[in-house]
């Protein structure tokens, strides 16, 4: 019943969407026709549909409705309460709707909210937005629908497998969905001012919002994936240059730029046609990232339930879409006029300075990620790892970091180096300290270079709030602080990880004590010990910092039997200024055990990192958002008391 | 410097030194892939065409039954990698990975040794009966004689 | 200002000529697996020499001579603790309430973990050995869990289906044991 009810609304959505098209692109031929005013209540009335058909989906999950073939494959009625919901989209249908879902919603707030912009290039928004959407519900209705009914209904479902009953992945896969749908509403503006020539501070202004929070949950579902990684897989290592997270990294660093670059239309009206094929190309890389991961054409260490067809499917939208804006752009960009022009020495400079860097690293990465398939189409089996990677992006990320710490100081338009000079008196000089301490003590030129460069940044963030009155500082310019801010704590911790991390690899007998770092650790026992479907060897392992009061720590090697695996657990100790990282291997044949520990000096600042960049993003969208709302209000009362002076 | 320069030219100049950049991003990719990619290699191809010392490559086979061998240091093991034609001795230090054992296939990444054994970092196993790295996904023993008979 | 011209107008297709080659590149690595699926070394070959012992006590075990009887069998290589085996279990009651004759062979398994298996996703096989070492796997070139062979009357392989079998692909399965049977 509630399943029907989900897949006819799913249903007349989709014919909305159809209407939502035609009506939207008619409107640029002929804008004074009947259907024109239906547009944004189409868009409205889709979002209602599609978000009643999504909760459908989840009632049916909350109540195991098992009649529904999804619920029966994925869900099971013993299953806790959180993951029955997650269960929703934990699964490629459900996800699919979780798309369609989110893109609706935002259709539908950009049709109820957005009064900036010209009619025409709103309604052509709408247009391409239900173009896209289209695809999707194509997807949905034709090829895997969600509500497909099982008949005999099953005793039982079939998804109770404790393996995946994982938080992180309950909430991972949807941020970053929210992420890649956020850029498709970018995408659509875009092309929207194309067909409509009104690429404008306006059109940046009402499309920056929709990257702003698409940024935040990719920066978001890229840290809490890093972190994931790094104590699941048991490896110590927080990065991989695997496919799947480079497929997440690289609509990051397009979206990235266009964050800046559309800042630089707001603000100053240029860099239009750079900002419009921003918008294109980092809804691409959402694309291409969905693409990677699910097709399977590239392997991952991150086991992943890879279906050839599906990925067929998702490169053919990919190719409608993306194709067809490329086209759209190539006709229309040459016809967009080139706006205000800037001083090499100005911030506009450094920001495109910072634009042009980030893309070179994007195409480093996407080349990288894509030459397996080149070199196998060559015959040649290859894969590329962090020796490619490393120094590669690092040529542009070292100039990119030195310059997005001085760019804030400049001021638009033009500027004299001069002016700024005073303020980078300072970090350069920490900048020199830093660098010959450390090179005096050893460190590798790398590492060295992020520390001090990340010390400096640490002091050049705060200078944009120097000799203002802190409750006066808007809420934007405290995001871009933070966010910068953030930065620097990450690349922080990532030199500092790779500088002073020591490693011990030993094969210990119970009783023995081992050093790494600062630690004394004694291996206390090791017991045999069950979960619901593992049995696990732990380790008790006794820690004590420097001979100080010792913490406990339980690595485990767990077999699990459905299906047949076996994990490292490892154990993490976290002190303020780093981890201890354990892991337990095997027995020897002697008795003895294999211990892999670590010691990770402020490690923790990666993560710290990457979450005061999503804060700063989350300021700067709470801010802009609440400009938005004070300037629609004063709008709707001048418009009311022109009416009221109408009557009298 | 700006000043002099004439406003038409402007946005010609941004774009000449954004391509230029850019160019230089994928002449930088191309040549550190050429460079760094690490290439896969059957136990018969390492023996046959052995890569430079220092490369980095990555060796697939099987661990031949019988050669697994634990150092007294407990954390470093020596076996033998092979596809039916050739014999690699590998040597590794490390927590091996799921499902890594005798009789089981096997991507070793590492640099091959000047005394042609096969140094590895890193150990890939199968991580569950369905997935396999790509080059091994149809490597049981016997393909792998194929493939070395059809590369001949 | 608003008629300064962009830099070259041919300029503005690479980024579609990128995307083109890209869309070119994975196309191929697509189609690539795809025709690397349908060669199987093992089509057309005898069945190797085995025998093995009962997995449950409820059933026989398999061994090559069993294959052998003139009529086609549904080789099926299966084990408990494999997800997909239980996904494709009501494919193969299909196929077994079609007339089929299916046996099967299981993978590193225990026969109170099949007992189970069988009690919870039913028991489509008329024989089921066991394979501690996977020797059988290894010896018809299969990979991984679940597997099917069609097996002619005489003893030779004739099909290879990689992966579980699903709803819609039961229908290609019964045809293949149709033309296995001529």
């Amino acid at each position: 019943m509630i399943a029907t009810a989900g897949l006819a609304a799913l249903w007349f959505a989709a014919a909305l969407a159809v209407l939502q098209l035609f009506s939207g692109f008619l409107a640029l031929r002929q804008p004074d026709n009947p259907l024109t005013p239906v547009v944004r209540p189409l868009a409205m009335a889709q979002a209602g549909l599609v978000a009643f058909a999504f909760l459908c989906l989840i009632i049916v999950f909350v109540q195991t409705d098992l009649s529904v073939a999804l619920v029966a494959a994925n869900s099971h009625s013993a299953k806790p309460m959180l993951y029955k919901v997650a269960g929703a989209w934990g699964n490629h249908e459900g996800s699919m709707l979780l798309w369609v879902t989110i893109m609706a919603l935002a259709g539908g707030f950009v049709a109820l909210l957005e009064k900036r912009l010209p009619e025409p290039t709103l309604l052509a928004t709408l247009g391409s937005q239900a173009f896209v959407s289209l695809g999707f519900y194509a997807f949905l209705l034709l090829a895997s629908n969600p509500f497909a009914r099982l008949d005999p209904v099953p005793a039982e479902g079939n998804g109770l497998n404790p393996l995946l009953q994982d938080p992180g992945l309950a909430f991972h896969p949807p941020t970053l969905y929210v992420g890649y749908v956020g850029l498709s509403v970018a995408f659509s503006f875009a092309v929207g001012a194309l067909l409509t020539r009104e690429v404008s501070p306006n059109f940046a202004r009402a499309m920056r919002p929709w990257v702003l929070g698409a940024w935040i949950f990719l920066t978001l579902g890229i840290t809490a994936g890093s972190y994931w990684a790094y104590y699941e897989l048991g490896w110590g290592g927080w990065w991989f240059w695997d496919p799947v997270e480079n497929a997440s990294l690289m609509p990051w660093l397009a979206a990235t730029a266009l964050l800046h670059s559309v800042s630089v239309l707001a603000s100053r009206n240029a860099l239009r046609a750079w900002t419009v094929m921003l918008g294109v190309v980092a809804f691409a890389m959402s694309m291409v990232g969905t693409f990677l991961v699910r097709s399977g054409v590239l392997t991952s260490v991150h086991a992943f339930a890879v279906d050839p067809t599906k990925g067929t499917f998702i490169l053919a939208l990919l190719a409608i879409n993306i194709g067809a804006a490329f086209v759209i752009f190539a006709l229309r960009a040459g016809t967009v006029s080139e706006g205000q022009r800037f001083a090499i020495v100005s911030r506009e400079s450094a920001l495109v300075f910072n634009n042009v860097m980030l893309s070179a690293v994007l195409g480093i990465v996407l080349l990288g990620t894509l030459y397996p398939l080149v070199a196998e189409a060559m015959g040649a089996q290859v894969s590329v790892g962090p020796p490619y990677f490393n120094p590669a992006t690092a040529v542009f990320v070292v100039p990119m970091l030195v310059v997005m710490g001085i760019g804030p100081l400049l001021r638009w338009r033009r500027d004299k180096l001069g002016r700024i000079k005073h303020f980078l008196v300072l970090p350069a000089l920490v900048l020199a300290g830093v660098a010959i301490w450390l090179s005096l003590r050893g460190v590798h030129l790398m590492p060295l270079l992020g520390i001090a460069l990340g010390t400096m940044l640490l002091m050049v963030a705060l200078v944009p709030l120097k000799g203002r009155r802190l409750r006066t500082v808007t809420l934007p310019l405290w995001g871009m602080v933070v966010a910068h801010f953030g930065i620097g704590v990450a690349l922080l911790g990532i030199a500092c990880d790779s500088a002073f991390s020591t490693e011990k690899l030993v094969a210990a007998r119970v009783g023995e004590t081992v050093s790494v770092g600062p630690w004394l650790i004694r291996l206390g026992r090791i017991e045999p010990i069950t979960g619901p479907n593992w049995t696990a060897l732990e380790a008790t392992l006794n820690a004590s910092y420097g001979g100080g009061s010792t913490s406990e720590l339980k690595p485990q090697a767990r077999s699990f039997w459905t299906p047949v695996q076996q994990t490292n657990e490892s154990a993490i100790l976290t002190r303020w200024n780093g981890q201890l990282y354990t892991v337990l291997g095997e027995e020897a044949e002697d008795g003895r055990w294999q211990l892999r520990l670590w010691w990770k000096p402020f490690v923790t600042l990666i993560w710290l990192g990457g979450a005061l960049v999503a804060l700063g993003g989350a300021l700067a969208l709470l801010g802009r958002v609440l400009s938005d709302l004070r300037r629609f209000i004063a709008i709707d009362k001048i418009a009311y008391r022109r009416q009221q002076q109408g009557r009298l | 410097m700006s000043a002099a320069l004439k406003p038409k030219h402007q946005r010609l100049v941004l774009v000449l030194a954004a391509t230029a950049a850019l160019i230089a991003a994928a002449l930088l990719a191309a040549w550190s892939l050429r460079n760094q990619a690490s290439y896969f290699y059957l136990p018969t191809e390492l023996v046959a065409k052995p890569p430079a010392a220092e490369r980095a490559v990555r060796l697939g086979g099987m661990v031949e039954a019988g050669s697994l061998k634990t150092a007294p240091d407990g954390v470093t093991i020596g076996f033998v990698v092979g596809d039916g034609k050739a014999r690699v001795p590998v040597t590794f230090r490390g927590i091996t990975p799921d499902l890594f054992k005798e009789g089981s296939g096997v991507v070793a990444e590492g640099h091959r040794q000047a005394d042609g054994t096969f140094l590895a970092d890193n150990l890939l196993a199968k991580h569950d009966e369905k997935y396999v790295p790509r080059e091994m996904q149809q490597m049981t023993t016997q393909e792998a004689r194929q493939k070395v008979e059809a590369t001949k | 200002m608003a008629s300064a011209p962009a830099p070259s107008r041919w300029a503005l297709w690479l980024p579609l000529g990128f995307f083109a080659a890209f869309t070119a590149l994975v196309l191929f690595a697509m189609l690539r697996p795809a025709d690397r699926a349908v060669k199987s070394a093992m089509i057309g070959r005898a069945l190797p020499q085995f025998s093995l012992l009962a997995a449950t006590p409820a059933q026989p075990g398999l061994a090559r001579a069993d294959l052998a009887t003139g009529k086609p069998h549904l080789l099926n290589i299966f084990a408990s603790w494999c997800v997909p085996c239980a996904v494709e279990a009501p494919q193969l009651r299909v196929l077994k309430d079609r007339g089929i004759d299916v046996v099967g062979v299981a993978i590193r398994d225990k026969p109170e973990d099949l007992a189970r298996f069988f009690a919870r996703n039913g028991n489509p096989f008329s024989r089921v050995g066991r394979d501690d070492v996977s020797a059988i796997q290894f010896a018809l070139g299969s990979s991984g869990v679940p597997e099917s062979f069609v097996i002619d009357g005489r003893g030779v392989i004739r099909y290879q289906h990689i992966g579980d079998i699903r709803a819609d692909q039961v229908e290609l399965i019964a045809q293949k044991m149709v033309e296995a049977a001529q």
